[in-house]
């Protein structure tokens, strides 16, 4: 039996094994606590061998104890013993669920950057070439991410062991193992020497962008981007340069795809100049791509792209595709578009953008599909930093009242989102013209997150233009409307009252909110006095003591 | 059951192959005579894993049962088997009971007022890992994905505190220590505090407390234990039909009526739509998807089989939505042919893969269809199941039998085919060249006892006239005897050995296995 003050541990330690698994979870979850109690020794000797048996557990235990090993070094007597946590962590590596071998691999990776290089080379690399050698897949994926932990302190021997056990991993039957081993790929390149990237590594990629899995080809696209920065300019353009627009050109949309998605990393692998020559003529494909998910995977990217470009080329080469994209028969290649279109603004400078850019504008924001509308009104910033805002706003007005009577509430909710920085882009003048009519339409809307979003947005628009601006075109409008016979708008007069107030001051909300609010106290809707009580809540702090 | 006499074996000399002789090999589930089936005992998905290690039987109650190989491994608990049986020499796959798990429970779809039964439409095995099984099981409308492990069953042995003790100090609920063991049921809030408070309060000495003990665990015995572990469920309007995995062992794909959705394993909150034949307006809707299979080695490559009786070969590389297909194999019917019952019975109930993805066997209400993926002007054989049947179609109609879905399946080695029939029969005919193996088996234990040749190569080789002659002859005397095909005795599901010759069929709720 243990002392009484020993309780709590000893019984943390029993749970270690109680049928319970939400105990058990809570116990390893303590496991530094039992570590500390044990002693260093004793952990070593006892704690380490008794979880390395107890790999049989439900997996949610196995991940945490996945997890807790890979900060134990402390527990077990510092870096000199830390191979003992090693064989624990082997077993974890080996179990069927992959959330469990990932973080048992992450933990492996972090106790095996922390150990002695004396220590990695008699008790790491081992246990990489186990795993790498086991009989199942689990355990030969689970090699694949530990290469580059094992790889830079083994001996000139072992280095060519481990490369060419990598290779053999990299032709596995199993395709969850090449998957593994081309997504390690970049990082094992990164511990290598230049000499044997450019053979032995080159070699592999080569055979994994052939593979005929197209989700091994998949992950190589990527492998492309962390080879291309490793090596040298003109190997790059010899060697990566070529797969990629095979790539780019794969019979698989979904490698396409990755391309297109992958393109800005790669063209900065391969420099600015080979850019120009290979990847643009690739790039343009892909806008054109039959396939409607890689045109917006490559729509998506236009501003990025152009930017590593010359204007001169962007015109020339990017922009005719994305004058067809802005018409393409897919909405979402359309939004895709209207979300980075702005930002092609500064970089093609203000003539090209009022000649070119500008019909473009036009015609994505008198699109049929509100979210294309939306995704441009959202960047207008950009726009207007280069050419102002003039030109856009004889084609935005009709534009924004049509989102803003739009039949679906979540459009109108999403450009009530955008007014206070329309408001900011367009100005007072131009606001109070044709805006703000709007802004008081909103707070008798049918949908209550409307209402909401518009009393909200009254209080945004009066931290932009002044508690004076606000006396005159908001206050008035809004005080009037308590005179709605429906209960619903009053309360939203009550709640854009209460969000007000702060930014009004407090002489305005004493002479003119306060009195609405206390007269609205004797509504005949209980639910108003409610919200009466309420909102005078959120007003003490701001009317002066006197009152 | 055993009375009937065995004729022989259709010994037509013409094929390589020589035709096999098919025995009798193990039954599960036998039915004692005059017994009642009961509708959940039923067997209503027969599948082999790819070793042909194991054999996974699902029925309409949901259940799953696991079989597996006996005869490799030791030959223990297959002696009962032996002595049950008369072929004392046995190199044949041997199965042994292994394990059954609940895969489904019956369901009840509030907003559709529907009722989902558990009744399991088709297993599929996938990657096994360290040992444990791992299996696809699925209803009309849910996938399961089911692992099956040996687990240790563990004794805990020497604790720190007395479990007795333990247990009676909390139900006093008065000390210290059982309190805080019920504040880490509850919550772990507590528990934390207890144990920085324990940390605050005690510096641990650098060596250690030596009074604590580990717990020792000892293993007795081991026992399998079926975790469900994801569920991949709300992404069929229509009920599934068929589920299949892709070869890159990572994604697999389910069909419906309408639509096949393609899932990850690791991710059952979110699966891609890849074909949807939905039209507009439903009233134009004039056909249906009945089954999809991945191709066994290009991973982009899936076939599905259509209610008009045609296979499409879709590449997933071509688009997201695979609408188009990129092969078509279909056999225009003879115009003049047409009758009401031409659609119902064009309708393609199973599609199989042979092992190296060259052939694709289809299975019609009459016929077995044998397709070369790089031939789509038309089947390379046709094998007649139910000619005989045409006359009746009328009755078989009247009492919905037409509607039977039977599956087939292909030998490992690519040379033969086999499906299923009523009376319990199922047929298997040789698929290699020159070969005009046709046989009849009955799902008894005397499989011979019905033994009919009926030659019924395809009508398009006409190399053999005798044969035509045969068939002139001997048809009819199915026929006669037709009144004693039984209607209710369907033998739907049958799979066959991934490389041996033996075939798993399932007679009502009984398990046959046969071998050559």
């Amino acid at each position: 039996m243990v002392d009484e003050p020993l309780y709590p541990i000893a019984v943390l330690i029993d749970e270690l094994k109680n049928d319970d698994i939400q105990l058990r979870l809570n116990s390893i979850r303590r496991l530094s606590t039992i570590a500390r109690a044990l002693g260093e020794e004793r952990t070593r000797k006892e704690l380490i061998p008794f979880l390395s048996e107890n790999n049989d557990d439900d997996d949610e235990v196995l991940l945490a104890m996945a997890e807790e090993l890979g900060v134990f070094i402390p527990y077990v007597g510092g870096i000199e013993f830390a191979h003992v946590l090693l064989p624990p962590l082997e077993t974890l590596c080996t179990v069927e669920e992959t959330c469990v071998r990932d973080k048992a691999v992450e933990s492996l990776c972090r106790i095996g950057s922390q150990m002695r290089e004396t220590d990695l080379v008699d008790s790491f690399v081992p246990l990489v070439k186990r795993l790498a050698g086991g009989e199942w897949f689990t355990a030969r994926v689970s090699a694949c991410g530990l290469f580059h932990i094992a790889y830079p302190s083994a001996s000139e021997t072992l280095k060519a062991e481990l490369r060419s056990v990598f290779g053999q991993l990299c032709q596995d039957d199993m395709p969850m193992v090449r998957r593994a081993a081309a997504t390690n790929l970049g990082k094992f390149a990164a511990t290598m020497e230049p000499a044997h990237l450019k053979t032995d590594i080159m070699q592999i990629f080569e055979d994994l962008t052939q593979d005929d899995q197209d989700s091994v080809r998949l992950l190589a696209v990527e492998g492309c981007a962390a080879l291309g920065k490793l090596l040298e300019p003109q190997d790059c353009v010899a060697h990566i340069l070529p797969v990629i627009v095979n790539f780019s050109q794969d019979k698989s949309w979904r490698v396409r795809y990755m391309v297109a998605n992958q393109l800005y990393e790669l063209c900065e692998a391969v420099g600015p100049e080979p850019t120009k020559t290979d990847l643009v003529p690739s790039y343009v494909r892909l806008l054109r791509d039959n396939e409607a998910e890689v045109r917006i995977a490559a729509a998506g990217k236009v501003t990025k792209f152009s930017r590593i470009l010359s204007p001169e080329l962007a015109i020339q080469h990017i922009l005719p595709c994305v004058k067809e994209l802005s018409s393409d028969s897919s909405q979402h290649v359309r939004s895709a578009l209207a979300s980075v279109i702005m930002g092609m603004a500064p970089v093609l400078g203000k003539e090209a953008t009022i000649e070119q850019l500008l019909p473009i504008f036009l015609s994505l924001l008198k699109d049929e599909f509100p979210d294309v509308r939306l995704n441009i009104i959202s960047k207008l910033d950009q726009v207007n930093q280069v050419i102002g805002i003039d030109l856009l706003s004889q084609s935005l007005l009709p534009a924004i009242v049509e989102l803003a009577e739009d039949r679906h509430w979540r459009v109108r909710l999403a450009i009530i989102e955008y007014i206070p920085l329309l408001a900011s882009q367009l100005g007072v003048g131009f606001f109070d013209d044709k805006l703000g009519a709007l802004c008081m339409q909103w707070l008798q809307d049918k949908v209550y997150s409307i209402r909401d979003a518009a009393a909200n947005n009254l209080k945004r628009l009066a931290e932009e233009f002044g508690p004076d601006w606000a006396m005159q075109h908001i206050v008035p409008q809004v005080l009037d409307m308590i005179k709605n016979p429906h209960y619903l708008y009053r309360m939203t007069v009550l709640r854009a009252i209460s969000l007000l107030a702060p930014v009004m001051g407090s002489e305005i909300t004493c002479s003119k909110l306060l009195p609405v609010v206390v007269t609205a106290s004797k509504d005949r809707v209980p639910n108003i006095k409610f919200n009466v009580a309420k909102v005078l809540q959120s007003l003490v702090p701001i009317v002066d003591q006197s009152i | 059951m055993n009375g009937g006499d065995g004729g022989d074996v259709a010994a037509a000399p013409a094929g390589p192959p020589p035709p096999l002789d098919w025995k009798f090999s193990q039954v599960f589930g036998e039915r004692t005579a005059g017994e009642e089936v009961q509708e959940v005992d039923i067997i209503s998905a027969i599948e082999f894993d790819k070793s042909g290690d194991h054999l996974a039987t699902g029925d309409r109650g949901g259940r799953v049962v696991l079989f597996e190989r006996a005869d490799t491994k030791e030959n223990g608990g297959s002696r009962r088997d032996l002595e049950k049986i008369d072929y004392p020499t046995s190199r044949h796959p041997e199965f042994r009971y292994k394990t059954e798990f609940q895969s489904h429970e019956p369901e009840f779809d509030y907003l559709k007022s529907l009722e989902i039964e558990e009744k399991i439409n088709k297993i599929r095995w996938c990657q096994t890992a360290n040992g444990a099984l791992f299996l696809l099981s699925t209803n009309d409308k849910t996938i399961k994905f089911w692992k099956v492990q040996e687990k240790k069953i563990k004794k805990v042995a020497s604790m720190n505190m007395d479990p007795s003790k333990a247990v009676g100090k909390g139900n006093i609920g008065s000390s210290s220590v059982s309190s805080s063991t019920n504040s880490h049921l509850e919550n772990g809030g507590y528990k934390d505090k207890s144990s920085t408070n324990l940390i605050n309060d005690f510096k641990f000495p650098p060596g250690g407390i030596p009074s604590l003990r580990l717990p020792v665990v000892s293993y007795n015995e081991t026992s399998l234990v079926s975790r469900c572990r994801r569920v991949y469920a709300h992404a069929h309007d229509y009920h599934i039909n068929s589920i299949s995995n892709n070869s890159d062992g990572e994604t697999f794909i389910s069909a419906d009526d309408l639509r096949i959705n393609l899932w990850n394993l690791e991710i059952s909150n979110q699966s891609f739509n890849i074909v949807d034949v939905k039209p507009v307006n439903m009233e134009d809707l004039t056909e249906v998807i009945t089954c999809a299979e991945f191709h066994p080695t290009h991973c982009s490559t899936l076939a599905y089989s259509s209610s008009k009786g045609s296979v499409r070969l879709i590449d997933l590389r071509q688009s997201a939505l695979c609408d188009k297909h990129s092969k078509l194999f279909d056999e225009q019917e003879a115009p003049g042919s047409k009758s009401f019952f031409t659609e119902i019975i064009a309708s393609t109930s199973d599609i199989k893969f042979g092992r190296d993805g060259r052939y694709i066997l289809s299975r019609d209400y009459m016929t077995l269809k044998l397709w070369d993926i790089n031939m789509d002007s038309g089947p390379v054989s046709t094998f007649q199941v139910h000619e005989y049947l045409r006359p009746k179609l009328c009755d078989l109609y009247e009492n919905d039998s037409i509607f039977d879905k039977f599956e087939c399946c292909l030998s490992g080695d690519g040379q033969r085919v086999a499906t299923g029939s009523y009376s319990n029969l199922f047929r298997v005919f040789g698929c290699g060249p020159g070969s005009n193996e046709s046989t009849t088996l009955e799902a008894s234990k005397n499989p011979m006892r019905r033994q009919v040749q009926t030659p019924s190569r395809p009508a398009r080789s006409l190399s053999s006239i005798t044969r035509a002659v045969r068939r002139g002859g001997e048809s009819p005397g199915v026929d006669a005897n037709g009144n004693s095909f039984d209607f209710t005795t369907k033998l739907l599901h049958l799979a066959w050995h991934p490389s041996e010759n033996s075939i798993a069929c399932a007679a009502a709720n009984s398990l046959y296995m046969y071998y050559a």
